[in-house]
């Protein structure tokens, strides 16, 4: 069970909602993914087109939680309007915050992330900020009073996965609330080491959306979250340099 | 009447009297909008109440697909 705030889901995989070839097999991703929070971008709407498709309208609300993010916003203060918008649509009390501070990395802006989860925590809002690796600033927004750190895996999608499984780990074992991984998964194999390292969720998007086949990948990337969470937690084996045999070394007949 | 919508200097009907009026202007459907009013952020009960006038500027946004 994952506790974010005052809420509890059953999913430990966040999933986002862009970039999908349809809104029909976006809707079956979805579906197998048994996701139980979307992330969503706050946009400009096409007032010279009368006709809004929109992918809200084709799920239950009532099973998801939306995790609208303030992508886009370039400081704390766009960061926060945006997060007001969203809370606006009366759909969701969640933000992850998300300041870019570089347009070819896409890294967060620390500064800016900082501030704005400031900000946003105290107009009362349940906030999920997207972070560096950076062991210092994660502890810093948790002291804040964030409610999850969310620090990425590698640039967002890039697909490098976990590039920094050191920091990552000291994230996890320092934090007292949730550490989900955001950002740069690319394969089943990628979530589940994040798991195994003690993240309590991941948030991917692109590695569903952009996959040959994202309804498949969804149920992957579901069940690697899963079996990573459940290898973290049975505890693996330490590594050794050299062979212990798995079979009984007495008895034997040759 | 000319309203400032996401940008756009538009001249709307003279029967467009609210926020809820521009909504009803613009789509075809009750989509799922959020509203910015001359800088202020309405909640969605507001939309039919709230007085439009010339000049004003309305930003109309809405939950797209995100990571």
């Amino acid at each position: 069970m994952l506790t974010i705030g005052k809420k509890q889901f059953n999913s430990r995989l966040l999933l986002g909602t862009g970039k999908y070839p349809s809104f029909a097999i976006q809707k079956e991703a979805v579906d197998v993914s048994e996701t139980n929070i979307l992330t969503f971008s706050v946009r400009r709407m096409d007032i010279f087109e009368a006709s809004q498709p929109n992918f809200l309208e084709r799920i239950d609300l009532k099973n998801y939680d939306l995790l609208p993010n303030t992508a886009g916003a370039k400081t704390a203060e766009e960061a926060v309007r945006t997060a007001k918008l969203a809370k606006a649509s009366g759909l969701c009390d969640m933000v992850k915050v998300e300041v870019i501070g570089c347009d070819k990395t896409l890294l967060p802006d620390p500064v800016e992330t900082l501030r704005a989860t400031e900000e946003l925590l105290k107009e009362g809002f349940i906030v999920l900020p997207y972070t560096s690796d950076d062991v210092v600033l994660a502890r810093k927004l948790e002291e804040l009073g964030a409610h999850a750190i969310m620090p990425g895996a590698s640039p967002i999608g890039s697909g490098q996965g976990i590039i920094n499984p050191l920091n990552l780990s000291f994230i996890i074992e320092q934090a007292n609330v949730p550490v989900i991984v955001d950002a740069g998964i690319g394969s089943p194999k990628d979530a589940a080491f994040a798991m195994e390292l003690g993240a309590d969720g991941v948030l991917l998007n692109t590695a569903v959306s952009a996959s040959h086949d994202p309804v498949k990948m969804a149920e992957a990337m579901k069940l690697a979250v899963e079996a990573g969470r459940l290898g973290y937690e049975a505890g693996r084996i330490p590594k050794k340099r050299y062979a212990t045999a798995s079979s009984p070394t007495e008895g034997i007949s040759i | 009447m000319n309203l400032l919508v996401n940008g756009n200097d538009l001249q709307v009907p003279s029967d467009v009297n609210t926020i809820a009026d521009v909504i009803t202007h613009f789509f075809e459907q009750d989509p799922i909008v959020i509203v910015e009013h001359n800088g202020e952020i309405l909640e969605k009960n507001h939309h039919t109440e709230r007085i439009v006038a010339d000049g004003d500027k309305i930003e109309l946004v809405q939950f797209v697909g995100g990571g």
